[in-house]
């Protein structure tokens, strides 16, 4: 039931997912590496990925499902080439960070958790970044932080990335 | 031992208890909801919590460990405002549809609800939306109506080893779930069912066929028989409001009588079957060298997971079927013909302990009379609901008899209820028919008990039969794993799914817990020494079936109509 697009049956891909796993191979603590090793590797975690990993640690798909939907950080779904993270922490959300979401949304068009159709970018909502001086705050591909935001600066910085 | 005090109540307790524990000796009642003896103790609802002098918070006494010195406080209005409060939260994200629950009565919600007197719900907020899950023949999932408290998935995971359930996203939108939202019909859920037992709630619930009997009942071609299982008499009493450990054969006989059903029959009569079947297929393997160590088959749930889990060793399993669907295609043939009825007619009902039976009369395999063997599988809980409609009430119904042919047994088709009984009343039998010697005592105690895993060798002749018996599925895993490593040398083993055999089937009156286990069991065991015959080839019924039809055991018509072979399933398919 793999739903691998790319066929994965003898895949370079599914080769470089078992080894990922193979040092963990019927250690299910290793799940949140394993996990994020593969998130790495694949962009996403679909479901033919998550099943290799419940049979090679030995741990239910359900186990390992549940891990993936808790953290934010897994995705069940591509992500984009550029990560859009709108920091949520209590400063950035009372200086505004729900009218930044609304102005990203207006520009590029998806919704927090989604990615646009053309997978330049992914727009996620996260817990305190720690730049609370510069809120509203938002970090690009988990490294580019831009602070102080105000709507109509949006396209310009999105502009930096293709 | 650990000195504290419970309100202004000196207790004295083992190290290592909690402050629920400890409560529980001096009387003083906390109420729990995720908590679950043994199996869910995760402090995750929060309404057991308690004032300890000096803690900064409250505490939840299921999980809070007594210490020295304690002052504990269980009942200040503080703790009773935020227990409310707790409830109110819960309770603003369910559904209140209280009246048309199955579980309207029988809900622990409910009841804190009613013992807190929860008038109002302040909080008006966003409601959980899922679609049900009706997919399986023998569960409802409504995740609507889950309060979050895992037991489910602790039963699932840690006593069945299932893992067929597990929390899913998190904070509001949690949801507990098979992966990715599968339906448990497509999935490895064997439907045992012992999370609707541990439910709290209606969230899994036994998928309701009472409607169907009573159409068949009200429809005057139809001849429609019922078969009961050897757990539902000593089931049926609770079911009904009378105390665990209750034995209401009779009345249950009575009232399946009055209910209008055209034959009331047995399924220990087909236990008794299956035990000359099963016992000849034994000694068939042991002198012709076929799969040892053989495993019994009653239990559809672990056939199921034996299916699902352990595909490379169904070999070991009895190609018998289960008393519930040897039963089936016997009435629908043997009796058929006997009693000149159209087997197209009959409609015939089986009365269960099990959800599982739910799915096991629907599999493809078991219609070879040519028509669905049991049309229909009803829990004893629903069968309590069908007397409670009609009006019955059990406790003053007259004893009645079963029918012949089909509703003669021994006590060794009763005990098959109970974990250790298929072995027991195998081992009476074949013991006799291999030495050819009355047993002195047709006591096995050595089967008998809630131990997880029971071992034993009992010497048969010449031969030292070696035997295990397992309840729970996480302990039958542990004998199989044992199999595949090679390290096995038992002749016979007996696997049922659920802990305590069929008298805690996942169909059982609720609540089921350890101690209501052990009554049912010495009532089955009471049952048993009642019996007249005690022996399952002593059954004369049996005998004339086979003069009559079968011939002999594991003759022609027997592999037709009462052996089965198995599916390899796997997992995450």
């Amino acid at each position: 039931m793999a739903e691998c697009a790319c066929n994965c049956g003898e895949d370079e891909l599914t080769k470089q997912l078992d080894k990922i796993i193979d040092p963990y191979r019927g250690q299910p603590g290793g799940l949140i590496q394993v996990l994020t090793k593969s998130q790495e590797l694949i962009g996403y975690l679909p479901k033919w990925v998550q099943v290799r990993i419940a049979e090679g640690l030995g741990v239910s798909l359900q186990e390992v499902y549940g891990v993936v939907t808790f953290y934010a950080f897994f995705s069940l779904i591509p992500r984009g080439r550029h990560k859009l993270s709108v920091c949520a922490g209590t400063a950035c959300y009372v200086k505004g960070m729900k009218t930044l979401i609304k102005s990203l949304r207006d520009v590029i068009g998806v919704k927090p958790g989604q990615t646009t159709p053309d997978s330049r970018f992914t727009l996620e909502i996260v817990r305190c970044i720690g730049a609370c001086g510069l809120a509203p705050a938002m970090i690009v591909d988990g490294k580019d932080v831009h602070g102080r935001i105000e709507p109509e600066q949006i396209p310009e910085i999105l502009e930096q990335y293709a | 031992m650990i000195n504290l005090t419970i309100d202004n109540q000196k207790v004295a307790i083992e190290e290592g208890s909690t402050i629920l524990d400890a409560a529980q000796i001096v009387g003083a009642k906390i109420p729990t909801l995720c908590y679950l003896k043994e199996i869910n103790v995760i402090g995750a609802c929060r309404i057991c919590m308690v004032e300890v002098q000096g803690a900064r918070t409250f505490v939840p006494a299921c999980v809070a460990p007594v210490a020295e010195g304690m002052v504990v406080r269980t009942n200040t209005p503080s703790v009773i405002k935020a227990r409310k409060l707790v409830l109110e939260l819960i309770l603003s994200d369910h559904p209140m549809e209280c009246l048309t629950c199955v579980r309207n009565q029988n809900c622990e919600l409910q009841t804190l609800a009613e013992e807190f007197g929860i008038s109002e719900i302040r909080f008006d907020g966003a409601k959980t939306e899922y679609p049900i899950d009706d997919s399986s023949p023998a569960l409802i999932r409504d995740p609507r109506k889950c309060v979050l408290c895992r037991r489910c998935i602790s039963v699932c995971t840690n006593v069945q080893t299932v893992q067929a359930l597990a929390a899913e996203n998190r904070g509001f939108d949690t949801l507990i779930a098979p992966a990715f939202n599968d339906k448990l019909a497509d999935m490895e859920c064997v439907q045992c069912g012992q999370c609707s037992l541990v439910c709290p709630t209606g969230a899994i619930v036994e998928k309701d066929d009472v409607d169907k009997v009573w159409a068949a009942l009200a429809d005057p071609k139809k001849h429609v028989l019922v078969q009961t299982a050897p757990a539902t008499r000593v089931q049926l009493g609770e079911a009904v409001g009378a105390e665990p450990g209750s034995i209401f054969t009779g009345q249950m006989v009575a009232g399946l009588r009055r209910l209008g059903f055209d034959k009331v029959f047995d399924t220990d009569f087909t236990a008794d079957l299956t035990i000359l079947e099963e016992g000849n297929e034994l000694l068939q393997r042991v002198t012709q060298g076929g799969t040892l160590p053989m495993i019994t088959s009653c239990s559809p749930g672990w056939i199921k997971f034996c299916e699902h889990f352990y595909p490379d060793l169904l070999d070991h399993l009895s190609t018998c079927k289960s008393p519930q669907q040897m039963f089936g295609a016997l009435a629908k043939t043997y009796y058929a013909k006997k009693e000149g009825v159209d087997p197209a007619d009959i409609y015939s009902v089986s009365i269960m302990p099990c959800t599982a039976k739910k799915y096991e009369c629907q599999r493809p395999e078991m219609f070879s009379s040519g028509y669905q063997d049991v049309d229909v599988v009803l829990t004893s809980r629903e069968l309590g609901r069908m007397f409670k409609q009609a009006g019955l009430d059990c406790s003053n119904l007259p004893e009645e008899e079963y029918d012949a042919p089909l509703g003669i047994s021994t006590g060794a088709g009763e005990i098959f209820g109970a974990s250790g009984g298929v072995m027991e009343a195998a081992l009476r039998t074949v013991y006799e028919v291999v030495t050819g010697q009355t047993l002195e005592s047709v006591d096995f105690e050595v089967c008998r008990g809630l131990t997880g895993v029971k071992e034993a060798t009992v010497q048969v002749g010449d031969l030292p039969v070696k035997v295990a018996i397992t309840n729970g599925l996480g302990n039958a895993r542990k004998v199989l794993d044992k199999i595949r490593a090679g390290e096995a040398d038992y002749h016979f083993i007996e696997v049922m799914t659920c802990p305590g055999g069929c008298i805690g089937g996942g169909g059982s009156p609720i609540p089921t817990n350890t101690n209501i286990r052990l009554k049912r069991i010495d009532a089955t065991y009471t049952e048993d020494e009642r019996m007249v015959l005690r022996k399952s080839h002593e059954n004369p019924a049996v005998t004339a079936l086979y003069e009559e039809f079968l011939e002999k055991p594991l003759g022609h018509k027997s592999h037709k109509l009462l052996h089965t072979h198995y599916t390899p399933r796997g997992v995450n398919k």
